[in-house]
Protein backbone atom coordinates (compact mmCIF):
# COMPACT_ATOMS: atom_id res chain seq x y z
CA UNK A 1 0.00 0.00 0.00
CA UNK A 2 1.38 3.37 -0.76
CA UNK A 3 2.48 5.35 1.96
CA UNK A 4 -0.63 8.26 1.57
CA UNK A 5 -3.22 5.36 1.70
CA UNK A 6 -2.07 4.23 4.32
CA UNK A 7 -2.48 7.25 6.14
CA UNK A 8 -5.77 8.07 5.06
CA UNK A 9 -7.04 4.54 6.11
CA UNK A 10 -5.67 5.17 9.42
CA UNK A 11 -7.39 8.81 9.31
CA UNK A 12 -10.42 7.48 8.73
CA UNK A 13 -9.83 4.65 11.57
CA UNK A 14 -8.56 7.17 14.30
CA UNK A 15 -11.84 9.32 13.55
CA UNK A 16 -14.03 6.35 13.26
CA UNK A 17 -12.40 4.71 17.03
CA UNK A 18 -12.87 8.14 18.53
CA UNK A 19 -16.16 9.05 17.21
CA UNK A 20 -17.16 5.38 18.73
CA UNK A 21 -15.84 6.08 21.93
CA UNK A 22 -17.62 9.71 22.51
CA UNK A 23 -20.52 7.42 21.52
CA UNK A 24 -20.26 4.91 24.37
CA UNK A 25 -18.91 6.81 27.03
CA UNK A 26 -22.13 6.65 29.14
CA UNK A 27 -23.08 3.09 28.80
CA UNK A 28 -19.46 2.93 29.74
CA UNK A 29 -19.79 4.75 32.85
CA UNK A 30 -22.89 3.21 34.11
CA UNK A 31 -22.09 -0.04 33.29
CA UNK A 32 -24.92 -1.86 33.48
CA UNK A 33 -24.10 -3.98 36.65
CA UNK A 34 -24.57 -1.32 39.23
CA UNK A 35 -28.20 0.62 39.47
CA UNK A 36 -27.93 3.91 37.42
CA UNK A 37 -27.81 6.62 39.76
CA UNK A 38 -30.89 8.76 40.52
CA UNK A 39 -29.18 12.08 38.80
CA UNK A 40 -28.47 10.32 35.64
CA UNK A 41 -32.22 8.80 35.50
CA UNK A 42 -33.31 12.20 35.84
CA UNK A 43 -30.74 13.50 33.19
CA UNK A 44 -31.42 10.90 30.77
CA UNK A 45 -35.61 11.47 31.26
CA UNK A 46 -35.14 15.19 30.51
CA UNK A 47 -32.34 15.69 28.28
CA UNK A 48 -34.20 14.34 24.72
CA UNK A 49 -36.61 17.62 25.41
CA UNK A 50 -33.61 19.95 25.45
CA UNK A 51 -31.15 18.24 23.06
CA UNK A 52 -34.57 18.15 20.10
CA UNK A 53 -34.93 21.57 20.41
CA UNK A 54 -30.87 22.36 20.72
CA UNK A 55 -30.95 20.28 17.36
CA UNK A 56 -33.87 22.67 16.13
CA UNK A 57 -31.87 25.16 16.46
CA UNK A 58 -28.48 23.92 14.70
CA UNK A 59 -30.47 23.12 12.05
CA UNK A 60 -31.78 26.83 11.21
CA UNK A 61 -28.89 28.78 12.91
CA UNK A 62 -27.34 30.13 9.26
CA UNK A 63 -30.71 31.75 8.25
CA UNK A 64 -29.69 34.93 7.10
CA UNK A 65 -31.99 37.77 7.73
CA UNK A 66 -30.89 39.65 5.69
CA UNK A 67 -33.64 39.89 2.59
CA UNK A 68 -36.81 38.09 2.45
CA UNK A 69 -35.94 35.26 0.46
CA UNK A 70 -33.42 33.94 3.03
CA UNK A 71 -35.59 33.33 6.09
CA UNK A 72 -38.98 32.93 4.50
CA UNK A 73 -39.00 30.17 3.15
CA UNK A 74 -38.04 28.28 6.93
CA UNK A 75 -40.76 30.57 8.65
CA UNK A 76 -43.33 29.42 6.47
CA UNK A 77 -42.60 25.85 6.00
CA UNK A 78 -41.53 25.54 9.92
CA UNK A 79 -44.79 27.02 9.97
CA UNK A 80 -46.53 24.48 8.36
CA UNK A 81 -44.98 21.89 10.28
CA UNK A 82 -46.08 22.96 13.55
CA UNK A 83 -49.62 23.52 12.51
CA UNK A 84 -50.61 20.52 10.79
CA UNK A 85 -48.73 18.74 13.26
CA UNK A 86 -50.78 20.23 16.17
CA UNK A 87 -53.57 19.99 14.26
CA UNK A 88 -53.13 15.85 12.80
CA UNK A 89 -49.99 14.77 15.12
CA UNK A 90 -49.08 12.68 12.15
CA UNK A 91 -45.45 12.59 12.41
CA UNK A 92 -44.77 11.61 8.36
CA UNK A 93 -47.20 13.85 7.64
CA UNK A 94 -45.99 17.05 8.91
CA UNK A 95 -42.70 16.36 7.68
CA UNK A 96 -43.21 15.40 4.46
CA UNK A 97 -45.79 18.56 3.66
CA UNK A 98 -43.64 20.63 5.55
CA UNK A 99 -40.54 19.22 3.55
CA UNK A 100 -42.39 19.60 0.16
CA UNK A 101 -43.27 23.49 0.82
CA UNK A 102 -40.01 24.46 1.77
CA UNK A 103 -39.11 22.90 -1.36
CA UNK A 104 -41.51 24.56 -3.32
CA UNK A 105 -40.57 27.53 -1.72
CA UNK A 106 -37.25 27.68 -2.95
CA UNK A 107 -37.60 26.14 -6.78
CA UNK A 108 -40.16 28.28 -7.81
CA UNK A 109 -41.28 30.54 -5.08
CA UNK A 110 -38.04 33.34 -4.34
CA UNK B 1 -44.56 -12.73 12.84
CA UNK B 2 -43.70 -9.84 15.69
CA UNK B 3 -41.12 -9.12 14.55
CA UNK B 4 -42.18 -8.19 10.95
CA UNK B 5 -44.35 -5.76 12.41
CA UNK B 6 -42.01 -3.98 14.63
CA UNK B 7 -39.49 -4.24 11.19
CA UNK B 8 -42.75 -2.19 9.51
CA UNK B 9 -42.90 0.12 12.17
CA UNK B 10 -38.94 0.87 12.32
CA UNK B 11 -39.02 1.45 8.49
CA UNK B 12 -42.14 3.88 8.60
CA UNK B 13 -40.23 6.36 11.60
CA UNK B 14 -37.47 6.21 9.68
CA UNK B 15 -38.62 7.19 6.28
CA UNK B 16 -37.65 10.96 6.56
CA UNK B 17 -34.12 10.13 7.79
CA UNK B 18 -34.10 8.14 4.63
CA UNK B 19 -34.80 11.16 2.93
CA UNK B 20 -32.24 13.49 4.25
CA UNK B 21 -29.59 10.67 4.41
CA UNK B 22 -29.74 9.56 0.99
CA UNK B 23 -29.48 13.95 -0.18
CA UNK B 24 -27.30 14.48 2.69
CA UNK B 25 -25.02 11.68 1.84
CA UNK B 26 -25.00 12.14 -1.96
CA UNK B 27 -23.95 15.54 -1.18
CA UNK B 28 -20.99 14.02 0.84
CA UNK B 29 -20.10 11.87 -1.53
CA UNK B 30 -19.85 14.13 -4.46
CA UNK B 31 -17.55 15.98 -2.42
CA UNK B 32 -15.31 13.37 -1.63
CA UNK B 33 -14.73 12.16 -5.20
CA UNK B 34 -14.04 15.74 -6.32
CA UNK B 35 -11.12 15.56 -3.40
CA UNK B 36 -9.94 12.53 -5.64
CA UNK B 37 -11.59 9.24 -2.97
CA UNK B 38 -14.08 7.72 -4.64
CA UNK B 39 -16.53 5.19 -3.98
CA UNK B 40 -14.72 2.42 -2.14
CA UNK B 41 -13.62 5.76 0.53
CA UNK B 42 -17.39 6.60 0.71
CA UNK B 43 -18.41 3.12 1.44
CA UNK B 44 -15.10 2.90 4.10
CA UNK B 45 -15.77 6.11 6.10
CA UNK B 46 -20.17 5.83 5.95
CA UNK B 47 -19.42 2.16 7.50
CA UNK B 48 -17.00 3.15 10.15
CA UNK B 49 -17.32 6.77 11.17
CA UNK B 50 -21.11 7.32 10.50
CA UNK B 51 -21.62 10.90 11.44
CA UNK B 52 -22.67 13.80 8.79
CA UNK B 53 -20.78 16.96 10.06
CA UNK B 54 -18.01 14.58 11.01
CA UNK B 55 -17.53 12.92 7.66
CA UNK B 56 -17.72 16.17 5.64
CA UNK B 57 -15.05 17.65 7.76
CA UNK B 58 -13.23 14.35 7.23
CA UNK B 59 -12.84 15.55 3.54
CA UNK B 60 -10.92 18.43 4.02
CA UNK B 61 -8.62 16.73 6.63
CA UNK B 62 -7.76 13.15 4.43
CA UNK B 63 -7.29 16.18 1.73
CA UNK B 64 -4.93 17.76 3.49
CA UNK B 65 -3.50 14.50 5.14
CA UNK B 66 -3.17 16.30 8.56
CA UNK B 67 -2.03 13.84 11.48
CA UNK B 68 -3.52 11.01 13.36
CA UNK B 69 -3.23 13.54 16.47
CA UNK B 70 -5.19 16.36 15.06
CA UNK B 71 -7.52 14.26 13.60
CA UNK B 72 -8.17 12.38 16.66
CA UNK B 73 -8.75 15.65 18.09
CA UNK B 74 -11.07 17.24 15.61
CA UNK B 75 -13.33 14.68 15.77
CA UNK B 76 -13.31 14.88 19.74
CA UNK B 77 -14.36 18.49 18.96
CA UNK B 78 -16.99 17.81 16.28
CA UNK B 79 -18.45 15.09 17.82
CA UNK B 80 -18.38 16.04 21.49
CA UNK B 81 -22.59 16.34 21.91
CA UNK B 82 -22.47 12.79 21.08
CA UNK B 83 -21.02 12.31 25.13
CA UNK B 84 -24.49 13.15 26.52
CA UNK B 85 -26.44 11.54 23.85
CA UNK B 86 -26.02 7.44 25.54
CA UNK B 87 -27.27 9.01 29.29
CA UNK B 88 -30.75 8.95 27.82
CA UNK B 89 -30.22 5.38 26.51
CA UNK B 90 -28.53 3.71 29.40
CA UNK B 91 -31.40 1.93 30.96
CA UNK B 92 -33.20 1.75 27.23
CA UNK B 93 -30.08 -0.28 25.64
CA UNK B 94 -29.47 -2.27 28.62
CA UNK B 95 -28.82 -5.92 27.98
CA UNK B 96 -29.23 -6.05 24.66
CA UNK B 97 -26.18 -7.54 24.20
CA UNK B 98 -24.01 -7.63 20.85
CA UNK B 99 -26.92 -5.74 19.04
CA UNK B 100 -26.27 -2.49 22.10
CA UNK B 101 -22.28 -2.69 20.80
CA UNK B 102 -23.77 -1.67 16.73
CA UNK B 103 -26.51 0.95 18.34
CA UNK B 104 -23.82 3.05 20.23
CA UNK B 105 -21.73 2.84 17.07
CA UNK B 106 -25.22 4.12 15.05
CA UNK B 107 -25.95 6.57 16.98
CA UNK B 108 -26.59 10.11 14.93
CA UNK B 109 -28.00 13.35 15.76
CA UNK B 110 -31.49 11.54 13.63
CA UNK B 111 -31.32 7.82 15.41
CA UNK B 112 -31.07 9.39 18.92
CA UNK B 113 -34.31 11.58 17.89
CA UNK B 114 -36.54 8.56 16.93
CA UNK B 115 -34.94 6.11 19.76
CA UNK B 116 -34.67 8.63 22.93
CA UNK B 117 -38.10 10.21 23.36
CA UNK B 118 -41.32 8.53 24.31
CA UNK B 119 -42.49 9.15 21.01
CA UNK B 120 -42.84 5.79 19.05
CA UNK B 121 -45.28 3.62 17.15
CA UNK B 122 -48.17 2.17 19.14
CA UNK B 123 -47.64 -1.69 19.58
CA UNK B 124 -43.82 -1.86 19.44
CA UNK B 125 -43.48 -6.24 20.70
CA UNK B 126 -40.01 -5.45 21.05
CA UNK B 127 -38.65 -2.50 21.99
CA UNK B 128 -34.68 -2.86 22.01
CA UNK B 129 -35.35 -4.73 18.00
CA UNK B 130 -36.87 -1.90 16.94
CA UNK B 131 -34.15 0.54 18.23
CA UNK B 132 -31.84 -2.12 16.69
CA UNK B 133 -33.67 -1.93 13.36
CA UNK B 134 -34.29 1.85 13.33
CA UNK B 135 -30.33 2.54 14.06
CA UNK B 136 -29.49 -0.07 11.46
CA UNK B 137 -32.11 1.32 8.60
CA UNK B 138 -30.90 4.81 8.95
CA UNK B 139 -26.99 3.31 8.58
CA UNK B 140 -27.80 1.43 5.33
CA UNK B 141 -29.87 5.20 4.15
CA UNK B 142 -26.61 6.81 4.59
CA UNK B 143 -24.31 4.14 3.46
CA UNK B 144 -26.20 4.29 0.34
CA UNK B 145 -26.27 8.01 -0.21
CA UNK B 146 -22.53 8.37 0.85
CA UNK B 147 -21.66 5.57 -1.82
CA UNK B 148 -24.08 6.92 -4.69
CA UNK B 149 -23.17 10.45 -4.39
CA UNK B 150 -19.43 9.05 -4.61
CA UNK B 151 -20.26 6.77 -7.73
CA UNK B 152 -21.93 9.18 -10.02
CA UNK B 153 -20.60 12.32 -9.12
CA UNK B 154 -21.58 15.50 -10.52
CA UNK B 155 -22.97 13.16 -13.78
CA UNK B 156 -26.20 13.37 -11.73
CA UNK B 157 -28.48 16.54 -11.59
CA UNK B 158 -31.77 16.72 -10.12
CA UNK B 159 -33.52 19.18 -8.58
CA UNK B 160 -33.29 18.19 -5.20
CA UNK B 161 -32.80 21.90 -4.09
CA UNK B 162 -34.44 22.26 0.30
CA UNK B 163 -34.84 18.16 0.13
CA UNK B 164 -32.19 18.81 3.61
CA UNK B 165 -35.33 20.61 5.20
CA UNK B 166 -36.47 16.94 6.23
CA UNK B 167 -34.11 16.61 9.01
CA UNK B 168 -34.83 20.27 10.33
CA UNK B 169 -38.88 19.41 9.58
CA UNK B 170 -37.83 15.56 11.35
CA UNK B 171 -36.55 17.84 14.67
CA UNK B 172 -39.20 19.86 14.47
CA UNK B 173 -42.31 17.65 14.06
CA UNK B 174 -40.67 15.51 17.38
CA UNK B 175 -40.07 18.71 18.93
CA UNK B 176 -43.70 19.58 18.70
CA UNK B 177 -45.07 15.93 19.40
CA UNK B 178 -43.05 15.91 22.74
CA UNK B 179 -44.59 19.92 23.24
CA UNK B 180 -47.89 18.34 22.78
CA UNK B 181 -47.19 14.91 24.94
CA UNK B 182 -45.67 16.50 28.25
CA UNK B 183 -46.88 18.85 30.82
CA UNK B 184 -43.51 20.17 31.70
CA UNK B 185 -42.23 22.12 28.72
CA UNK B 186 -38.85 23.39 31.32
CA UNK B 187 -36.64 21.39 29.30
CA UNK B 188 -37.69 21.98 26.06
CA UNK B 189 -37.28 25.53 26.54
CA UNK B 190 -33.91 25.29 28.32
CA UNK B 191 -32.51 24.22 25.22
CA UNK B 192 -33.84 26.04 23.05
CA UNK B 193 -32.94 29.24 24.75
CA UNK B 194 -29.34 27.98 25.19
CA UNK B 195 -29.13 26.87 21.85
CA UNK B 196 -30.35 30.61 21.24
CA UNK B 197 -28.10 32.18 23.18
CA UNK B 198 -24.83 30.19 22.08
CA UNK B 199 -25.52 30.39 18.12
CA UNK B 200 -25.71 34.16 18.96
CA UNK B 201 -22.17 33.98 20.98
CA UNK B 202 -20.00 31.47 19.00
CA UNK B 203 -22.00 30.98 15.63
CA UNK B 204 -21.41 27.71 13.77
CA UNK B 205 -19.49 26.60 17.26
CA UNK B 206 -22.43 26.56 19.25
CA UNK B 207 -23.03 22.97 19.95
CA UNK B 208 -20.66 22.67 22.75
CA UNK B 209 -21.38 25.51 24.39
CA UNK B 210 -25.13 24.75 23.87
CA UNK B 211 -24.65 21.42 25.70
CA UNK B 212 -22.71 22.57 28.70
CA UNK B 213 -25.42 25.61 29.01
CA UNK B 214 -27.85 22.75 28.75
CA UNK B 215 -26.65 20.80 31.23
CA UNK B 216 -26.21 23.38 33.81
CA UNK B 217 -29.43 24.79 33.65
CA UNK B 218 -31.03 21.25 33.96
CA UNK B 219 -28.30 20.58 37.24
CA UNK B 220 -29.51 24.37 38.39
CA UNK B 221 -33.67 23.46 37.33
CA UNK B 222 -33.39 19.80 39.81
CA UNK B 223 -31.68 21.80 42.59
CA UNK B 224 -34.55 24.15 42.50
CA UNK B 225 -37.46 22.55 42.30
CA UNK B 226 -36.41 20.13 44.79
CA UNK B 227 -35.44 22.87 47.35
CA UNK B 228 -39.11 23.72 46.47
CA UNK B 229 -40.16 20.07 47.11
CA UNK B 230 -38.51 20.00 50.56
CA UNK B 231 -40.06 23.24 51.64
CA UNK B 232 -43.96 22.50 51.34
Amino acid sequence: MESNTLHSVLLVLVMALVSFLLRAFPFIVFTGKKETPKFVVYLGKVLPYAIIGMLVIYCVKDISFAAAKDFLPYIIAGTVVVILHVWRRNTLLSIIAGTLSYMALVQFVF
Amino acid sequence: MNRKSDIKKAFISTIPVFAGYIALGFGFGVLLSTEGFGALWALFMSITMFGGSMQYAAVDFLADAISLAEAAVMTLIINARHLFYGISLVDKYKGSGLKKIYMIHALTDETYSLVSSDVMPKGIKDKQFYYFIVSLLDHCYWIMGCTLGAVFGTNVTFNSEGIDFVLTALFLTIFVEQWLSSKDHASAIIGVVCAVLCTALFHENMLIPSMILILLSLVVLRYVRRGKLDGK
